[in-house]
Order: structure tokens, then sequence, then C-alpha cells
């Protein structure tokens, strides 16, 4: 897979994300929620960032943005140079930066090839024929060949994600978003799952901007691990991860690991402190 | 050994509850038979099981309407075919209406309040107006059976567009796709199950609806023989035609059925 | 709707006056329906006056709406709605009565409901009109006859929307009582009534709709009396505009008895949605 996304890619070298005092408010019945203060943040081409923050602080949000799903309020959003959401402005959603949704989103109607090969089909980049023996080879060499005629709801929640994540790479996106991909799945399968993202990453060197709120798994997988503030949004504090790549799950062990490990938690405990502090008062 | 074990025993359970049934369905025909027989109440009125399934199964029946006679068959392909039509063009006409409903806000906005206005007026009360509208008597009685089944299925159809998760309809664009892919590749499939919902209850409510069409202004048909059996007091036929629009109501709605878990098998894990 | 939101590139405004927005939203939302409405008379109304073809056949609405006033001022209108009622009732009560015990009964008791499971589901596939004949031949009164079609009616969906909604009922519930030593009464009463009240008020809604279908039908069949009747009668005797306004009190009968039920239901669950 690794050799096939490398020849064919026409995206190398992109993939920036320039994130520009990014504000949004939600305006909702209720009232207006403010869910991201003041997000400023340059993600370079090819680099894995991940961001942790508490729940409901606005990751989704951001995230949502850049996708062209949702408008923002202020501010600007740019991918390589060009802006795609600003104050009164969003470009449609596209194949250039695809998201692998928090629940998953395979379309269980489809089997596992025609998933695949459904992007470049409705691109018009590919015909039927040439898609689905794209869509197959990549099943082969990420070792899911048996799969292929599954319908999704057979498989497990590990397998449904990496065929999530092959039916966006297929597309060769500039970036990939991705919301907490792992959250429904146990231990054991999210370390394989990790094993098998950092290949894909360290082999395609896609851009990255990966949610999460498991901060093993930010530091294991990031470049950087940016720490947002508890809503609305900010950026409180970028860490750079300086373990080699190639990674592997064993250097969860490593001392330098561990040592990122208690700073993050240092200052990802202080913002759950605080969201948790502010839950307790809207109580009252 | 706790895997054949607990298989002997919802064998065992399986073959208990078949002889519970079938002894349920025993105790319900001898209670009719008896009933009829020493003429309690006014049971003596009805005729009794077996008379029925004599006349049903005679080479001359009594009656003139038995599985011998082509007049059976006669109403039963009349009925059938114009509960097809009826289905047919619910079916044509009900998703499509459904799927604009669900998917356009300005579409729903301007339609839903009428058919929520025209939607409470029973399908049967629509039978004087119908006989009045179409001179066709065979027109009028598709008409009729059709109406039930369009609103089953149109409110069905617009709930599963509703109900889709979002989340696919992102994906979609996310992956490229223009409006009329997400609709091909994402609106239709995902309300599928629903639209299935919608015809299975178009189904019931098509024959239902037939059924007082054919009773109160049909000339031909299973309700119009068990009508015309009335007028002619013969109580037996009027069983046999009740027997029989079970089992044809029964066929049709199995046939939409399988059809259904033929083309969403997809959400069977 | 959500799905429109991400059809094409929007040019959206910043939040403002939220409260001003939602407002014009529902106002144009109410505009809408209505023209819906008047845009489709206007076209019964012209199609009637232009000869099309199956419109020319029938009344336009003006003339219901007039034919609608005169009946509002006649006595024998309210006493076919007051004879409807009271047959759709009886039947639907009966069918309640009834059929909200015999389904809670098959649901709780496997052996009860392996039993007569299979008698239901040969009956249930026969029409309710079907079953006009027969009991005109059975009961003594042609009242009772038309009362027992409508019941018949109303029963199957009643019965097994209870039995679903029994079934339905989460299994741990049922053990926690036993192990918090609910005896069986008790475990009946606060755990498989409550759970299966949500699916017997929709078996009852459903019920009542069918009602209404059921009456009519049998009404026009073997009444002299009754909205459905007076419908048929004003076929027969040719006066049109009748026929219509006859299916407008119908629907609004229905329409109205539905809410009934909808009503009862907020009051027996108050921890549901309403719906
Ligand atoms: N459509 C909306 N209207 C109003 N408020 C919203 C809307 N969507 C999200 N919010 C609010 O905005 C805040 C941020 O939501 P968001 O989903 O971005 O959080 P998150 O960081 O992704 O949380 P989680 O970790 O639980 O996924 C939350 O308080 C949420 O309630
Ligand atoms: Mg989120």
């Amino acid at each position: 897979m690794a050799v096939l996304l490398k020849a064919e890619a026409r995206t190398a070298g992109a993939g920036a994300i320039s994130l520009r005092s990014v504000r949004k408010v939600y305006a909702s019945s209720a009232g207006a929620v403010e869910a991201i203060a003041d997000w400023t943040l340059e993600i370079a081409p090819g680099e894995f960032l991940a961001v942790v923050g508490p729940s409901g602080c606005g990751k989704t949000t951001l995230l949502n943005a850049i996708a062209g799903f949702d408008p923002i309020t202020a501010g600007e959003i740019a991918l390589d140079g060009t802006t795609i959401a600003s104050a009164g402005y969003l470009a449609p959603p596209g194949a250039d930066r695809v998201v692998v949704f928090q629940n998953g989103a395979l379309f269980p109607w489809k089997n596992v090839v025609d998933n695949i090969a459904y992007g470049p089909i409705v691109q018009r980049r590919m015909s039927h024929e040439q898609a689905l023996r794209a869509a197959h080879a990549l099943l082969e060499r990420v070792g899911l060949a048996d799969v292929a005629r599954a319908f999704p709801l057979k498989l497990s929640s590990g397998v449904q994600r990496r065929v999530e994540m092959l039916r966006a790479l297929i597309n060769d996106p500039k970036a990939l978003l991705l919301d907490e991909p792992f959250r429904a799945l146990d231990a054991i399968s999210k370390s394989a799952m990790h094993e098998e993202l950092l290949r894909l990453y360290e082999s395609t060197q896609k851009t990255i901007f990966f949610i999460t709120h498991d901060l093993d798994e930010a530091i294991l997988l990031a470049d950087r691990v940016v720490v947002s503030a508890t809503r609305p949004a900010r950026v409180k504090r970028v860490l750079h991860v300086d373990l080699p790549r190639p990674r592997s799950p064993l250097m969860t062990a490593s001392r330098e690991f561990l040592e990122l490990r208690a700073q993050l938690t240092g200052v990802v405990h202080e913002e759950a402190e605080k969201a948790l502090r502010r839950g307790e008062r809207e109580l009252a | 050994m706790a895997e054949p074990d607990s298989h002997s025993l919802r064998r065992r359970l399986r073959s208990s509850q078949v002889l519970l049934g079938a002894a349920g369905a025993l105790a319900f025909v001898a209670a009719w038979y008896l009933l009829v027989r020493f003429e309690v109440w006014r049971f003596a009125k009805l005729p009794d099981p077996l008379s029925v399934v004599r006349e049903w199964t005679a080479r001359r029946p009594q009656y003139g309407v038995s599985l011998y006679t082509a007049a059976y068959y006669q109403d039963i392909w009349t009925s059938t075919v114009r509960v097809f039509c009826a289905f047919a063009l619910a079916t044509l006409l009900g998703v499509p209406t459904g799927i604009a409903l669900g998917w356009s806000r300005s579409v729903r906005e301007f339609l839903f309040p009428l058919l929520e206005l025209i939607r409470p007026i029973p399908p049967l009360a629509w039978v004087p107006l119908a006989v009045l509208m179409l001179a066709n008597q065979e027109a009028a009685m598709i008409f009729l059976t059709w109406i039930a089944a369009f609103f089953a299925t149109v409110l069905n159809t617009m709930l599963g567009v509703t109900s889709i998760d979002p989340a696919y309809v992102r994906a979609a664009y996310c992956l490229g796709s223009r409006p009329q892919d997400v609709l091909r590749h994402v609106v239709v499939p995902a309300a599928l199950p629903y639209v299935f919902t919608g015809l299975q209850i178009a189904m019931g409510v098509a024959w239902f609806s037939l059924v007082a069409g054919e009773m109160i202004a049909g000339q031909a048909g299973l309700g119009y023989m068990i009508l015309s059996a009335y007028m002619d007091l013969q109580t037996t036929t009027i069983v046999i035609g009740m027997v029989t629009l079970g089992l044809v109501g029964f066929l049709s709605s199995a046939l939409v059925r399988w059809l259904g878990e033929r083309l969403t098998a997809w959400q069977f894990s | 709707m959500r799905l429109e939101g991400v059809l094409t590139a929007v040019r959206v405004s910043a939040a403002r006056g939220t409260r001003l927005r939602t407002k014009r939203v529902e106002s144009v939302r109410v505009l809408r329906g209505a023209a819906g409405i008047m845009g489709f008379l206007a076209l019964w109304e012209l199609g009637v006056l232009a000869h099309v073809p199956i419109l020319a056949q029938i009344p336009a609405p003006l003339e219901v709406a007039r034919a609608q006033w005169q009946l509002l001022h006649e006595a024998r209108y309210y006493v076919d709605w007051l004879v409807s009622l009271e047959r759709v009732s009886a039947g639907f009560l009966i069918a309640a009565l009834v059929g909200i015990p015999l389904g809670l009964l098959m649901g709780w008791r496997a052996k009860f409901r392996y039993l007569t499971f299979p008698v239901f589901e040969i009956l249930r596939p026969i029409p309710p009109l079907a079953w006009v004949p027969l009991s005109i031949v059975f009961w003594p009164t042609t009242e009772s006859s038309i009362v027992f079609v409508i019941f018949l009616g109303a029963f199957f969906t009643v019965v097994l929307n209870t039995l679903a909604g029994v079934r339905a009922i989460d299994q741990r519930y049922v053990r926690a009582a036993i192990s918090l030593g609910a005896t069986p009464a008790i475990i009946f009463r606060r755990i498989i009534l409550p759970g299966a009240l949500p699916s017997i008020f929709t078996g009852l809604t459903v019920g009542m709709g069918i009602t209404w279908s059921v009456l009519i039908a049998a009404e026009i069949i073997a009444g002299k009396s009754g909205l459905g009747y007076m419908t048929w009668e004003a076929y027969v005797a040719g006066a049109f505009p009748i026929i219509i306004a006859g299916m407008f009190s119908i629907g609004v009968a229905g329409y109205a008895s539905s809410a009934v039920v909808r009503l009862v239901a907020r009051y027996a669950m108050p921890w549901t949605k309403p719906f």
C-alpha cells in the first residue's frame, strides 16, 4: 500500500493548514454558545498533529470547520494558501481533506470494496473497474483481502476503522482529519490500529489532524500535541514530541515518552479540573 | 459440554412451542365445531369448519364456489390484479414523493401540511367520491386501494430520509460526491429499510380497502364474492371467501417482507 | 434539515439575533404550509370550472363549504356524529379492555403465548371488513354487528403491540427486581405494565385510526345512520357536495379521537416525550 500511494501521490509536500484567529459561536435557540474563542496554529505539510482537550471543549467544532461542514464566525482557515473558511464563507467539503468519523461512517449498505472505491468513482477520477481494482489492491496490501465482499456491520469495529482509513486514503487527500477514530476500540485492537496508522502515516506523509482523549495515543502518534483549553477552545499549550520515527507501540515505555506524558498530564489535568469546577457551578 | 446441552434445551423448547401452538389452533377449530354443532346461542347460524372444508374441496359445490370452480379463481385473480396495480402505483408515486419530502425542506414546508390535512380522512371514506369521480369501476377500485397504500408509503419513506445519520451524508460529500450522488448512494439505500416497512403496511391496508370497496361498489373480486354470498345466505361461501382473503393477504405481505429482507440484507450483522 | 447544510459552498451570515431568525423561519414555514393548502384548493376549484376530466365530476370547494355550512344547521348532522362516535367508542373500548390484558398475558407467560399466538396469526390477515356479513348473520342486531367489526379492527393491533411491548422490556430490570425480592405481582405492576405502556399506546393510536375506517365501511354496508352512511346516502341521492363535507367531518372526527388517545397517553406516561 505504501508503495502504491507513494507512486501515485500527487499531493506530496502539500497539506499545510493554517488556522488564524478562528472563532466560532453557535447560535442555538437556547442562546449563543461560544465553542472556539481564538485558535491560531500553523500545521506543516505532512505533519501529524494531535489535539487533546476536555470533553465538549470544541475539538469537533474545529474539525468540522476545516472539513467544510460548519461555518466559522470569525478568523480564517487556509489549506495550502487557499482560504477554505472565513467569516461568511465556507468551501464545500471535498476529497482533499477527508474525515474519518468519531463513530465511523462506512456506508453499511455497500460492501467493503464498494465503500473504498466510492470516492474515485463519484469524483470520476477512475472508471468503475479501475476503482474496484485499486480498492482490491489496497485491501490486498494491508491483508484485508478476505473481507472485500463483506458488509461493514459484519466486521469488528477495528476492521471497520481500517477500511474507513483506506476509503479516505485511496483519494490521495492532502490532509486526513480523524475525530477520535479509535474511541470505541478495546486496548488490544487499539494498539494494533496505532501500529497500522503509524505505518500508513510514515509511508504516505499525509498531514494528519487527529483528535483524541487518550494522552498516550497522542504522544505515540503525533509530531506535536496541542492541548486545548476548556470551552471556549483556545490553544493552551503545544508539546513537541521528539521520539524518533519509525515509531512503535513499544516506545510507550521509554524515558522520553514518560517525561512527555507527565508534562502533558499536568497541563491537561489543570484544564480538566477547570471544566469540572465549571460544570459544578453550572449545575448549582 | 454446555453447548450441545443448551442446544437440545432450545430444541425441546421449540418443539413444545410447536406442540402448544398446534394445540391452540386445534382447540380453536374444535370449539368452533362444537359451538355450531350443539347450536349454542346464535352459533347455529354459522357453518361449522367441517362443512366449510367439505364445500371448499367439493368437485360440485352446493353454492357454486370451491377449489374446483373457475369462478373462485376468477375472483382471486380480479382482486389480486387490483391490489397489485394499486400497490405498484403507490410505490412508484409514494417513494419519490417521500424522498422529496424528506430531502428538501422547501418541499416539506409546502406539501406536508396539505398531506396532514388529507391523511386523517380514513381511506374508506373515499368510497363514494371514488365511485363518483371515476366512472370506470376498475379505476375506482384501484384508486381506493391506492390511496391508503400511498400515504403509508410516503410517510415511512419520508421518516426514513429524515432519520438518516448526517455523518453518512457528510462522509459522502467528503469523498467528493455531488448532490445527485448523495441521493443515489446514500439517501435511497439508507432509507430503504423504512421504505419497506412502509410497503409492508401499504400491502396490508391495500387489501383492507379493496375488500371494503368491492363489497360496497364492486361487481367482482373476493369482497364482492363474500357480499353476494351473504345476499344469498350462503354462509359457507362467506367463510371460504374470508379464509381465501386471509391467505392471499398473508402471501402478498410475506412477498414484500421477503423482498425487503433481500434488498436490505446489509443491516443484519 | 441538516442534510441540506452541506450541499454547496454556502455564504453564511455570522450569528446575529438568533431569536429573531428562528421566528422568521417559523413564520416562513407557516406561510408555505398555508400556500400549499390554498394552492391545492385553487387548483381543485379551477379544475372543476375548467371541466378537467376527473375533477369535472366532483363538486368545487366553494360548493362543499356551502354544503358544510348548511349541514351545521341540521339536527340530523349532529345525530349522525353522535351515532358514529358511540359506535367507535364502544368498539374501541371493548378492544382495549380485552386486548390489553390478553396482550400482557401473552407477553408475560410464554406457554400462554405459544398456545394462542398461532390462532392470532391465522385470523389477523383477514381484513376486518370481510367479517361484516358473518357478523350480521351472527349478532342479533345490526348495531351489535357494527360494533363487533369495529372491535375486530382495533383488537389485533392492540394485542400485538401490547405483546411486543412486554417482550421488548429489558430483562435486566426484571432480574434486578427479582434480586431485590420483588414478588411476581409487584414485577407485573411496577415493571411489565409501565414498560409496555408506550407500545400499548402506539397500538391504541393505530387502532383508533383503523376503527374509523372500519366504521365508515360498516355503516355504508349495514347501517342506517352515522357519518359514513350520510356520505353514502348523499352519493345515492346525488347530493354530491355533502359527500366531501362528510369526508371532512369524518377526518375531523378521526383526528380528534386520535388526539384524545394521545392526551391520555401523556397523562398515563409523564416520563416519555409526547408523541
Ligand atoms: N450545533 C450546535 N449548536 C449549539 N451548540 C453546539 C452545537 N454543536 C456543538 N455545540 C456545543 O459546542 C461545544 C463544543 O462541542 P464539540 O462537539 O466541538 O466538542 P468536542 O471537544 O468535540 O467534545 P467531545 O470530546 O465530547 O467530542 C459543546 O459545548 C457543545 O455542546
Ligand atoms: Mg467531538
